[in-house]
């Protein structure tokens, strides 16, 4: 790949984006609210029997071991990863330009790589009643042995997909398309509204 | 309504997409026979009962799924990913006619 000058990224969420304390914040925040701003974010997808060959890309590129089963993944604060759908994996780096060091390793017999670092926002949701707002926004079960640390999942807020994926205790990071993101920001603020919310 | 699926776990039903009767045989696009035409375009079992139903987890992970609902309960017997070893829906895997 030519090396080129990649343009400069700007938030979809800057005309709403208010850093502070809001909502009922008055006995405390609850829940701090954030964009993460990864620099690259890839989709990855095996050909049927080929995942475990792309895991082990994964694990050479990355240096992330994703664990078995559904939904298994890892993070390790710069970069993480996670299964989205069968034999499908979103792979973040805070890094850009992760998808010209993946460009050897997933051959066209192992599967596809899909750029989306300039097509999703990554939102964090951070504190002791993350899980309590999640659970207003999407019909699934937050509890920690439901929903491991590293774990991610497949769902939709009123028809915004979003991938989440647990990256601490009582910390989620969704990833939403960047179209849909300044939208889905102002729900998720008006939700931590009752709890008392910062954004950093 | 409750429907597991195999990779995600139980969901709402409001994530998935009924993607019709999956009891139908679709005949080879250059058919010409009618007679399997027709019976793939209007003839139904319609059961009082255990129906084989093709679902797309399309608010998840977008998995097609075999699906075995129970038209008078609503219970969902079981359900299995479209592509895993079974008679896929419209037929073509087997390469029949
Ligand atoms: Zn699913």
């Amino acid at each position: 790949m030519a090396d080129h000058q990649l343009p400069e990224r700007l938030s979809p969420l800057e005309p709403e984006y208010h850093p502070g304390s809001h909502g009922n914040f008055e006995h405390g925040v609850d829940v701090i609210l954030s964009e993460t701003r990864p620099g690259s974010i890839l989709q990855l997808a095996a050909w049927p029997s080929e995942e475990k060959r792309l895991i082990e890309a994964i694990r050479k590129v990355t240096g992330l071991a994703l664990p078995d089963g559904a939904g298994g993944g890892v993070s390790n604060g710069g970069r993480a990863a996670f299964g989205f759908a069968p034999g499908k994996f979103t792979v973040v780096d805070e890094a850009e330009g992760l998808a010209a060091a993946f460009a050897g390793a997933i051959t066209p017999a192992i599967g596809t790589l899909t750029d989306l670092s300039h097509g999703r926002t990554a939102i964090r949701i951070a504190g002791p009643k993350a899980e309590w707002v999640m659970a207003k926004f999407f019909a699934i079960d937050f509890a920690l042995p439901a929903f491991p640390l590293g774990a991610g999942r497949s769902t939709n807020h009123h028809d915004i997909f979003a991938q989440i994926q647990r990256s601490g205790a009582d910390q989620f990071d969704i990833y939403v398309f960047r179209s849909f993101a300044r939208s889905f920001w102002k729900a998720l603020c008006h939700a931590s509204e009752e709890v008392g919310y910062e954004v950093q | 309504m409750l429907i597991t699926c195999p990779y995600c776990g139980p969901r709402d039903v409001i994530e998935f997409t009924y993607q019709g009767d999956g009891n139908r045989e679709r005949p080879q696009p250059a058919s010409q026979n009618l007679d399997a035409w027709n019976a793939y375009v209007y003839d139904r079992l319609n059961p009082a009962g255990d129906h084989n139903e093709i679902w797309q987890h399309s608010g998840g992970c977008r998995s097609h799924l075999r699906v075995v609902r129970n038209t008078l309960t609503h219970e969902i017997r079981s359900t299995t990913f479209a592509r895993g070893g079974h008679k896929s829906a419209d037929n073509r895997a087997e390469g029949r006619s």
